[in-house]
């Protein structure tokens, strides 16, 4: 079995190898007529583009994608650069120069890579996905007896927190995430490898958040599959699982791209407003109100969800309905982020760090928002003398791509799995809040059995001190539980457990536990 | 303001300077040799096994002790010299005291078996045990087999922690059957399959008679008793129960027993002098409890009961309903109220264990009355406010089996039994229970 596993991580990272070496391993070749029909295509009519890009790139072979990037993206910005000095506006490429190379890229990449999709499909997503099962899977056997197998997770440099493993990992997910965010032009090739299925679902090719999105389900079901083995004794967390699986390749995933083949907006109907931060943005509005009956649908769903359902359902269940059963960013980080869960930090101080935080983001959000639909209504580009674009850029920026992706998974090996929720969502902030005030839901301490041990504390993700609550035995809310359950797994006497139940005596902060003198109860206790 | 000195940071220890800090600004010192911060002794196994780290095992942050103006003092007391109300520490300086809290826990019990003090021989109680043990015993190749002496709840821990590293385990057991001088058994034998499914060499009905040595003075082997078996190890844990640590008080003048002799009240025969925890022994039991109970939550207990008496106002130990849990590798425990291993006269026993032989639940009542005396459950959670308020109303059987799923406590959408639990003891006594739905009113007490 050992030998089975250690196979399945030759082959794991074998595919790895392969998908990283995929990068170095196409050419370009941008022809002057598929040039000529490219920028008629685009309507591009800054000359001093077009003739550079001639001179440095059409019909040459360019075999580094480096090379290709920085050749057409110093050439778009110094075209643009020259545009603007002179005022010529209607010559300046308003693209991302990134997104616009990519574009490029995208539909000039030539090799073997762009030949053999399927091939190069097996070697980096079939291999990865077979050599990981491989791994996983004889741990059936392998773990023993059902129940709680966290044996020698803080003596393995790749679960201990700050290992070269871990720091490892961290380079290796930041790099992807800032390529994937800032460089899309650079990983041209990954996207080839899923052409075929972005084309059998919506019809188009991939682009890279298709790729993003791929991946993104494949990582969370193999990583199921880790879940499923490690507690298939406890079926709340198998349920869980299933449940985040089901809403990520169902909901953000599969209906998404078949809509945009029926011609329809892409649509994430389980994402929900604070957290899809651009949802009242323009182009969104007026892309949903041109999709006619559907676009409005969609419009008020959105509306309602954060409005009228997130807050209810947080009533009746706490967030932990979104926030582990639902959401993609808790999917991610319950499955790929599973082995991490004991790095998140449990200090008080790291405590007072997340509610500023956290509310700041919130706070953002919703400033941006009333910003935007204050410029949406009242039709000019400006509030209180600050760009409504602005203010729309730095939030998609530090939130949306290095809040959310670079720091939110890139930090699972160093932090724990929850740095995003934790720290950064705004939606899980605005549920934190209904939450803590007005909710059924709570973890109940038992009684006087806590032995104060401390794997409640260590296992939870966003870094409650658990423990700090059972060992008084008082029941657990806080705005930041996302309900998975974990602690309550871990316990080794059957102190913790989620529940939903009236809210009288939710909250019940005692000095003197269960089991002691009644009459020395009823003193201290009474309040 | 008086200087309470507190012998010992465990839970009884640190409870009691914790509400005396509650309630009086009190001068507050605890005294440790062991460790400078307080940590669970119960979570010591889960760092030798990987699951935290020994910083995790410590419940407050290190500037806890400080903020609350509790000191802390790294040293080893020699002698009490209760007449000038002072310490001796093995330094030779001193502290006075204006009232001392003997809280100094156990020590592993040793009956003098030849070779009990060679290397490579050890308890498992102190952080110490643990640092010991990381050393003769960091993996399989250092250490091919370790022997573990005595089968109590120490004794399996021990063995779970060292099969985390795949290190093999002999498990000699006094006993016929594992615990079974505590457990009824079934229960009993339930755990004996269970220590078998982990690979564990159990040796029922076996004694230590020596361990043998090296030619360094560290342990190479084992002799049993009964067979004269040797069996060659390079680790031995010896497990046999706990004993009140309190050899330091032999001449201070305080009255001991096996442990220090305290009252109700928790007071020593002398004036200002506690006791509490694992090392102090009631003159009169309570209850039908042991006069002597090393068991975390009656330290805490004593704990938030003496701090009241030391800050004026005298508050008599009057522990609750017995109740206990324990994790016996993969099988979770709980008990409420008593089941002993053999029924006493008045009593009548249901017991219903799981097609899988991993879960089940053994009630003891009474006879005549009816009345709900214990439960035992493996693998099934319980909730320990519905037993407590069902043994202070001093209700019946056939009410606990009505209830059981307000009574039960297992994590959401695990399957439940109590169907087949309530008709099992209807058909073996011929009665017709109902069991009710779960219903919050009931579990929070909303009507009373």
């Amino acid at each position: 079995m050992k030998a089975i596993q250690k196979i399945g991580l030759g082959i794991f990272l074998v595919g790895l190898g392969v998908f990283i070496s995929l990068i170095f391993l196409g050419s370009y070749k941008v022809t002057s007529t598929g040039f000529e029909k490219f920028i008629a295509d685009k309507g591009i009519k800054s000359e001093l583009f077009i003739n550079q890009i001639k001179k440095t790139v059409v019909d040459k072979e360019i075999t580094n994608p480096f090379e290709f990037s920085s050749k057409v993206t110093s050439a778009l910005n110094s075209a643009n650069e020259t545009h603007k000095k002179n005022s010529e506006w209607e010559k300046v490429i308003w693209d991302k120069p990134h997104s616009f190379s990519y574009q490029l890229a995208k539909e000039f990449g030539a090799g073997i890579v762009k030949e053999n999709k399927g091939l190069f499909w097996w070697l980096t997503f079939g291999l990865g996905i077979i050599g990981a099962l491989l791994f996983i899977i004889p741990n059936v056997i392998l773990l023993g007896p059902k129940g709680i197998k966290n044996n020698g997770i803080f003596h393995s440099v790749a679960t201990n927190g700050r290992s070269w493993l871990g720091w490892l990992v961290f380079v290796f997910l930041v790099s992807f995430y800032l390529l994937l965010y800032f460089a899309p032009d650079i990983i041209v090739n990954w996207t080839y490898v899923v052409d075929p299925i972005s084309q059998s679902l919506s019809g188009g090719l991939a682009s890279q958040w298709f790729l993003y999105g791929f991946l993104y389900c494949s990582v969370m079901t193999v990583m199921a599959v880790r879940m499923y083995i490690k507690y298939r004794h406890n079926k709340y967390q198998i349920l869980r699982t299933t449940s985040v699986l089901f809403f990520q390749i169902v909901f953000a995933f599969l209906i998404p791209e078949i809509l945009v083949r029926f011609e329809k907006p892409w649509y994430d109907f389980k994402n929900a407003f604070p957290l899809d931060y651009d949802f009242f943005f323009k182009w969104n509005l007026d892309e949903l109100l041109a999709s006619g009956g559907f676009g409005l649908f969609i419009l008020i769903w959105g509306i309602v969800l954060t409005l009228v359902i997130v807050p209810i359902m947080v009533y009746f269940f706490g967030k932990r309905w979104y926030c582990s059963w639902v959401c993609g960013c808790g999917g991610l980080a319950e499955t790929l982020g599973d082995p991490y869960r004991q790095l998140s930090n449990k200090s008080l101080k790291s405590w007072k760090f997340e509610r500023w935080i956290i509310h700041s983001v919130l706070i953002f959000a919703l400033i941006m928002t009333g910003f935007t639909l204050y410029a949406y209504f009242s039709g000019s580009q400006e509030v209180l003398g600050i760009k409504v674009q602005t203010i729309q850029d730095i939030y998609g920026f530090l939130i949306g791509a290095i809040f959310a992706g670079v720091i939110g998974t890139g930090f699972y090996p160093i932090f724990g799995n929850r740095v995003w929720c934790r720290f950064g969502c705004p939606l899980a902030a605005y549920m934190g809040i209904v939450q803590r005030f007005k909710s059924r839901f709570r973890i109940t301490t038992n009684g006087g059995q806590c032995i104060s041990c401390g794997n409640c504390s260590t296992y939870c993700e966003q870094g409650i001190d658990v423990r700090a609550y059972a060992q008084k035995g008082e029941n657990i809310v806080r705005a930041s539980c996302v309900g998975c359950g974990i602690c309550s797994a871990v316990c080794p006497r059957g102190v913790l457990k989620l529940e939903n139940g009236p809210e009288n005596g939710r909250i019940n902060p005692n000095d003197i536990l269960l089991g002691n003198d009644v009459d020395l109860m009823a003193l201290i206790n009474k309040k | 303001m008086e200087h309470i000195v507190i012998i010992g940071n465990g839970i009884s220890g640190v409870t009691t300077a914790r509400h005396i800090r509650k309630l009086s600004n009190h001068k507050i010192t605890i005294i440790s040799a062991e460790t400078e911060f307080f940590f669970s002794r119960t979570a010591l196994m889960y760092v030798y096994m990987g699951h935290l780290k020994f910083e995790h095992t410590q419940p407050y942050e290190n500037w806890f002790w400080k903020k609350n103006n509790i000191e802390l003092k790294q040293a080893f007391v020699e002698k009490v010299n209760s007449e000038e109300k002072q310490l001796v520490f093995s330094n030779g300086e001193t502290m006075n005291y204006d009232k001392l809290v003997i809280a100094t826990g156990s020590k592993p019990n040793k009956f003098g078996w030849p070779g009990q003090d060679l290397e490579a021989v050890m308890g498992m109680y102190h952080k110490q045990d643990l640092e010991n043990l990381e050393k003769y015993a960091p993996n399989n190749k250092i250490c091919k087999r370790a022997v573990i002496v005595g089968g109590g709840l120490i004794g399996i821990e021990m063995a779970e922690m060292l099969r985390s590293r795949d290190i093999p385990v002999t498990f000699l057991v006094r006993e016929s059957s594992f615990w079974n001088g505590v457990l009824p058994a079934e229960e009993s034998e339930m755990i004996n399959r269970h220590i078998k499914e982990h690979h564990i060499d159990l040796r029922l009905n076996c004694n230590l008679k020596e361990i043998l040595s090296d030619e360094n003075g560290k342990a190479r082997a084992i002799i049993i008793a009964e067979t004269s078996e040797e069996i060659p190890c390079d680790v031995v844990g010896l497990t046999a129960g706990v004993s009140p640590n309190i050899s330091f008080l032999k001449d201070s003048g305080i009255e001991l027993g096996r442990g220090v002799k305290v009252n109700h009240f928790l007071e020593t025969n002398l004036k200002d002098i506690y006791a509490i925890g694992d090392c102090a022994e009631q003159h009169e039991a309570i209850d039908e409890r042991r006069p002597i109970e090393a068991v975390w939550y009656t330290g805490r207990m004593m704990g938030e009961t003496l701090a009241q008496t030391i800050c004026g106002n005298r508050t008599e130990y009057k522990p609750g309903h017995w109740f206990n849990s324990a994790k016996f590798l993969d099988l979770e425990y709980q008990t409420y109220g008593w089941v002993w291993a053999q029924p006493k006269e008045n009593e009548a026993r249901f017991y219903w264990e799981h097609s899988d032989g991993k879960k089940c639940i053994h009630i003891n009542y009474d006879k005549n009355t009816h009345e709900f005396i214990g439960i035992n459950t493996f693998g099934i959670r319980m909730r320990h406010e519905f037993f407590d308020r069902t043994l202070n109303n001093k209700q019946s059987v056939e009410y606990v089996l009505e209830h059981l799923a307000d009574a039960n406590f297992d994590p959401e959408f695990y399957k439940l039994h109590e169907k087949e639990i309530v008709s099992k003891f209807n058909k073996e006594n011929n009665t017709n229970i109902q069991l009710k739905k779960k219903s919050w009113t009931r579990i929070f007490n909303l009507q009373a």
